[in-house]
């Protein structure tokens, strides 16, 4: 009997490779000849390949490569083509967006310009790529959940770095491309606004973000722990209940009362996963477009307390002498 | 077997690179904290001890030595007295010693003074220290909002050397990208005056030099004209990254972080810092500047300007310099006692 107590895939089962169901007639077919490997079949399945490309595919890492590439060079200009300083540096260099000034005119090239065509490409690269997956899960007869759940992510990141641009009249307003920069950006995003923790859409986001790693937690364990009893068949568990899946049933309903069933703790994770996102890409749109400052917004919707001086009357100095 | 050990040595090898980076960049628990306002508020500075001894050994005040103020004015007694007119002969010769001592220790009077001929304002470093002079009384007797009655002395910045070791140059020479790529990059590099993060590397020409405004957030919930960007606000950011290294504390030193940009749940340390914002200006512009063409090309930076003061000029990582040892008041001329109105500032080169 297989064991599932163990960090790693125990259990490797071989058969011929499989090269998939038929491909519908075009110009594309599977490509590569596929291989076994056992270390990545202790993560996951062992056989490699056949990959299919496809025309999206290939337009889409072409854009991608473009994209990184505008990034690496721009980054490695930063450091006079050093290479070892770019290696060195590289989670402190970046590609910026345009200066505020430029609002969202097109800028030159040396001025933002190449942050607009990269992340024109990044773009164009990420929704190709959303098109693949589409069509891959519809050539295979599946629904398009993972697609969508994708747009949900896409969505976010144009939230970020184009519809609220944008909607502030400025790709100055956007984030820029970088490790350490992209992080102070997110910082220095929060202290504009007022402290983003306060936007109800920011709170929505991380409890969707924490409740997605509790609930992938919590499945992953139950059903590790019901594998024992098949329950890693949890797709037929669905409408015919094996032991495993009474167990596990049983298991949180004594724990917490209330349990979710084989199909339903997929649509939960799904949901959590895709509402992360998409919360949060509503809570960036109203930021600096309809709430200045979201923590006076809160005080004054009773969201947060205001508290009473803590150290004395402390006031504005600079009311008292009439200048910042 | 082999494979477990394949799997084993990449844990290590990745464990061992973070132990490595943790050694290197973190500071060593425990930390002490002290909380400063009320339970739950979160008004907490943390203090790591092994830093705070540090700070303490070198962060002490110099014995003074013992007050004289006897015989007539230094401006009669002696020729081409321009500041310490009329602090007595006795008061006159202690404060020169006691400059010596902060300032030029090794060098001795001769650094700044022609030997055979202390009249003479041959060599720069007299009127440089002239000038300095005159910067710390109007420290002193103009800026009492910021320093108190701690006050300033040649030593709290110079510490016994001739240049003082946290100063500022205006950053970024020209044309450090060229061609097709992006250009004008005034940040995103390891920034050791930010704390060695990505933020502008030199937020100080802008802001105290310069009178750019630091402000950035807004004052009403709802949008209200407030125009600052978030490019702005990454150059204030970077601004107060340099008070809080520059003061040894963190944030809620001054501000409570869930609204930064509220004073009444501030705490008295920001009005303090407030005040020190226009003093800095004051002093950079209209002292160091318009001295930039008496100092030699190696004493300036890159682009050729005058070493300028912030923060950590005088702080040194401390939040009062010298741990706020009153040094000023032991020198009664420091405090503009028997000296000649400030004069105007020399012309600007």
């Amino acid at each position: 009997m297989p064991e599932y107590q163990n960090i790693f895939t125990r259990v490797q089962v071989r058969g011929p490779a499989h090269y998939g169901v038929p491909l519908p007639s075009g110009p594309w077919t599977r490509e590569g000849k596929p291989f076994f490997s056992h270390i990545l079949g202790e993560l996951g399945n062992a056989q490699i390949g056949p990959f299919y490309l496809g025309s999206l595919g290939l337009a889409s890492l072409l854009c991608g490569f473009i994209a990184f590439e505008i990034i690496g060079l721009n980054m490695w200009a930063s450091v006079h083509w050093n290479l070892i300083l770019f290696i060195r540096d590289l989670p402190w260099l970046a590609l910026e967006p345009p200066s505020p000034a430029y609002g969202l005119h097109l800028p030159p090239l040396a001025q933002g310009g190449w942050w607009l065509m990269a992340g024109f490409f990044l773009t164009l690269s990420m929704l190709l790529w959303f098109v693949r997956v589409h069509r891959r899960a519809t050539q295979l007869g599946l629904g398009t959940h993972t697609a969508w759940a994708f747009a949900s992510a896409i969505w976010l990141f144009l939230c970020l770095g184009f519809f609220r641009p944008i909607l502030m009249g400025a790709w100055g307003e956007a984030p820029p491309f970088g490790i350490f920069p992209h992080l102070d950006w997110t910082v220095a995003f929060s202290l504009r606004c007022g402290n983003l923790y306060y936007d109800p859409f920011h709170m929505l986001s991380i409890v969707f973000l924490y409740g997605s790693t509790l609930l992938f937690a919590m499945h992953a364990a139950t059903i590790l722990a019901v594998g024992r009893f098949g329950g890693d068949k949890e797709v037929e568990q669905t409408i015919d209940r094996g032991t495993a899946s009474e167990r596990a049933a049983l298991f949180w309903r004594w724990t917490m009362g209330f349990n979710a069933t084989m199909e339903s703790i997929h649509r939960w994770a799904w949901w959590f996963a895709v509402l992360t996102p998409l919360t949060g890409g509503i809570g960036i749109l109203l930021t600096g477009t309809v709430v200045d400052d979201w923590f006076l917004w809160a005080v004054k919707h009773g969201v947060a307390p205001h508290y009473a001086a803590l150290y004395g009357t402390i006031s504005d100095p600079s009311a008292a002498q009439g200048g910042k | 077997m082999f494979k477990i050990n394949t799997i084993s040595g990449i844990a290590m090898g990745g464990a061992f690179v973070a132990a490595v980076v943790a050694v290197l960049t973190f500071q060593r628990p425990p930390v002490d904290v002290i909380a400063t306002g009320d339970p739950g508020v979160g008004m907490e500075l943390l203090y790591n001890p092994p830093a705070v001894t540090k700070a303490l050994g070198i962060n002490q005040a110099p014995p003074a030595l013992p007050a004289i103020d006897v015989g007539p004015p230094a401006g009669k007694a002696y020729k081409n007295v321009q500041v310490l007119t009329n602090v007595s002969v006795g008061a006159f010769t202690r404060l020169m010693v006691s400059m010596t001592q902060w300032v030029a220790p090794q060098q001795g009077c001769t650094y700044c003074h022609v030997a055979g001929n202390f009249a003479s304002d041959a060599k720069y470093t007299k009127v440089v220290a002239r000038r300095m002079l005159q910067m710390t009384i109007a420290v002193n007797t103009t800026y009492a909002n910021h320093v108190g009655d701690v006050g300033v002395t040649c030593y709290t910045c110079h510490r016994g050397m001739n240049n003082p070791s946290q100063i500022w140059f205006s950053g970024n020479p020209p044309g450090a990208a060229a061609g097709l790529t992006q250009q004008g990059l005034d940040k995103d590099l390891p920034a050791p005056a930010i704390n060695g993060s990505s933020l502008p590397s030199d937020p100080y020409t802008p802001y105290l030099l310069n009178n750019q405004p630091i402000r950035v957030s807004g004052s009403t919930a709802l949008p209200n004209g407030n125009r600052a960007s978030l490019e702005n606000t990454e150059w204030t950011y970077a601004l107060m990254m340099t008070y809080a290294q520059g003061l040894g504390v963190s944030c809620e030193f001054c501000h409570n972080s869930r609204a930064f940009n509220e004073w009444d749940q501030s705490t008295p340390q920001r009005v303090t810092a407030f005040y020190a914002e226009a003093m800095l200006r004051d002093l950079n512009s209209n002292y160091m500047v318009p001295l930039t063409p008496e100092f030699p090309a190696a004493l300036r930076g890159p682009q050729g300007d005058v070493a300028k003061i912030n923060c950590a000029t005088c702080h040194q990582g401390v939040y009062k310099p010298l741990f706020g040892a009153k040094m000023a008041v032991l020198f009664p001329p420091l405090l503009g006692k028997g000296t000649a109105p400030p004069a105007p500032a020399p012309a600007a080169q």
